[in-house]
């Protein structure tokens, strides 16, 4: 049961990982018991079973998955919304409304207007229809304040980290709420601009230098070394 | 036009540019040109000069062109009006359609499109200068960019062309040989699959040249893959160092 790659190896479509009694896993196919690469990324075994760990990808929804989009149709009962994916969403309006909905009495550009912003979840999605938002959770719906930035979907678990690492780290040394939509949408939220400019920077490079080990260190490093020196433009203005 | 004043392949078996009968012209590509489009590749091949660009999956427009069970491949070829030595026509032309056409069934294959039902890809493939055998150098153009836009794929799709001329078999036809040559054979091949998705003839062969041309075109396509292969890698390879200095 021979494989053609080690780990970690560039691999790119239609290369022969493994042949044999492989289970094919992500970005592989299986055809006459032989595995390949159905996209360009590194090899990863995870015993029986191979991977590819792409390195580009776009984002497809999946039910329960905490996701940010933007309106970008107002309908009679519901929105559309961007999620970044080959699909579009759907938010229907008796789900962001507590109240029952009529469509004579309420406005929906009044409650979300094209161009805002959601937090949500995809709460139904299969092959023949398009995925389905919800808005009733804490922490879902309109965003009012904060920064947006945009990293390659496929890289929001090395911003997670290993069981939450690397975001909590940031988190803590830029004092920011972060939230990570799993389209690769990324909601920073500080008590000022710095905090969240700072929080931004340690995500993207993150995103940059995702291949590389020792990751987290380096950006503690990062962010205790930026914010000393801002600390110190601070007091010499102050002074 | 069967009277030939001058001679294609001199004496010792060398043709007008300087090449053997199995030799390929140089093959220049590049992935990633474009930063606008989701993936893009560019390619050199002789005086061909071919750029390809990817956009999708997304939702399709007009939406009756969606499928309920896989994607759409959209597809266009076209030839910029200063890619050959007259003006050509900006406007669609019959060839151009065709090969619209041709390119797409020779790539279709090699995508999994049943992954992403309802939604659509779109394929622009410019030829910004033509010398012969655009068709095989867009197909190979075409499916590095859909690779490098992260669609999920069977297998790189390569081609090259293979020909008679003064009564030889030859491989990669330039511009002149194809005009003045005797036979044209293009083909695309899915190399890890040893599957063909693209073989077309035009001209006259006997069936021991044409099973000659198939085979050298065959080999040309290896050749050509492992310089598309290794483009690919070019991209993220750097990529990847970049982030490690």
């Amino acid at each position: 049961m021979p494989t053609s790659f080690e780990r970690r190896q560039l691999v790119t479509p239609g290369d022969l990982i493994a042949e044999g009694e492989y289970i094919a896993g992500e970005n592989t196919y299986a055809e006459d018991n032989k595995i390949y690469a159905s996209r360009i990324g590194m090899v990863e075994y995870e015993n029986k079973k191979v991977n590819v760990v792409a390195l580009k990808a776009f984002y497809i929804p999946r039910v329960g998955d905490m996701v940010i989009g933007t309106i970008v149709e107002v309908g009679f009962n519901g929105w559309t919304v961007n999620i970044n994916a080959p699909y579009e969403a759907l938010l229907r309006a008796s789900d962001v409304l507590s109240r029952s909905f009529k469509p004579q009495k309420d406005e929906l550009s009044q409650v979300l207007d094209i161009g805002d912003l959601v937090v949500a979840k995809i709460f139904a999605y299969d092959r023949a229809h398009n995925p389905q938002l919800a808005v009733d959770e804490p922490g879902l719906g309109k965003i009012t304040r904060g920064q947006i930035l945009k990293i390659t979907p496929t890289k929001i678990p090395r911003v997670i980290g290993r069981k939450g690492s690397m975001i909590s780290m940031i988190k803590q040394e830029t004092d920011c709420q972060i939230i990570l939509g799993l389209n690769g949408v990324v909601l920073v939220t500080g008590k000022n601009f710095e905090d969240e400019a700072l929080a931004i920077m340690a995500i993207n490079k993150v995103e940059e230098e995702s291949h590389t080990s020792g990751l987290t260190d380096r950006i503690t490093k990062m962010l205790k070394e930026e914010k000393a020196k801002r600390e110190e433009i601070k007091n010499e203005s102050e002074n | 036009m069967s009277q030939k004043t001058e001679k294609l392949i001199d004496k010792k078996g060398i043709r007008l540019d300087g090449r053997k009968v199995d030799e390929l012209r140089s093959i220049k590509i590049e992935v990633g040109a474009l930063s606008n489009a989701d993936g893009s590749a560019y390619i050199e091949q002789g005086k061909n000069k071919i750029l390809a660009a990817v956009y999708g999956p997304k939702e399709l427009h007009p939406k009756h062109l969606a499928l309920p069970d896989r994607m759409a491949l959209r597809c266009r070829y076209h030839m910029a009006p200063f890619s050959v030595q007259e003006r050509k026509s900006p406007a669609p032309s019959r060839r151009e359609i065709e090969l619209s056409k041709v390119i797409r069934e020779a790539l279709e294959p090699s995508i999994f499109l049943e992954y992403y039902p309802r939604t659509g890809i779109d394929v622009f493939v410019e030829v910004l200068q033509a010398d012969g055998s655009t068709r095989c150098a867009s197909i190979t153009a075409a499916s590095l960019a859909i690779a490098d836009a992260g669609i999920p794929m069977r297998d790189l799709v390569v081609a090259c062309s293979a020909g008679k001329i003064d009564d030889t078999v030859i491989l990669d036809l330039m511009d002149t040989e194809d005009k003045m040559g005797m036979a044209d054979v293009p083909v695309a091949l899915m190399p890890n699959l040893n599957a063909i998705t693209l073989l077309q003839m035009d001209g006259i062969l006997t069936s021991e040249e044409f099973e000659k041309a198939l085979n050298l075109a065959l080999e040309g396509c290896q050749k050509i893959y492992a310089m598309q292969k290794e483009a690919l890698k070019a991209k993220y390879v750097t990529a990847k160092e970049e982030s490690e200095e």
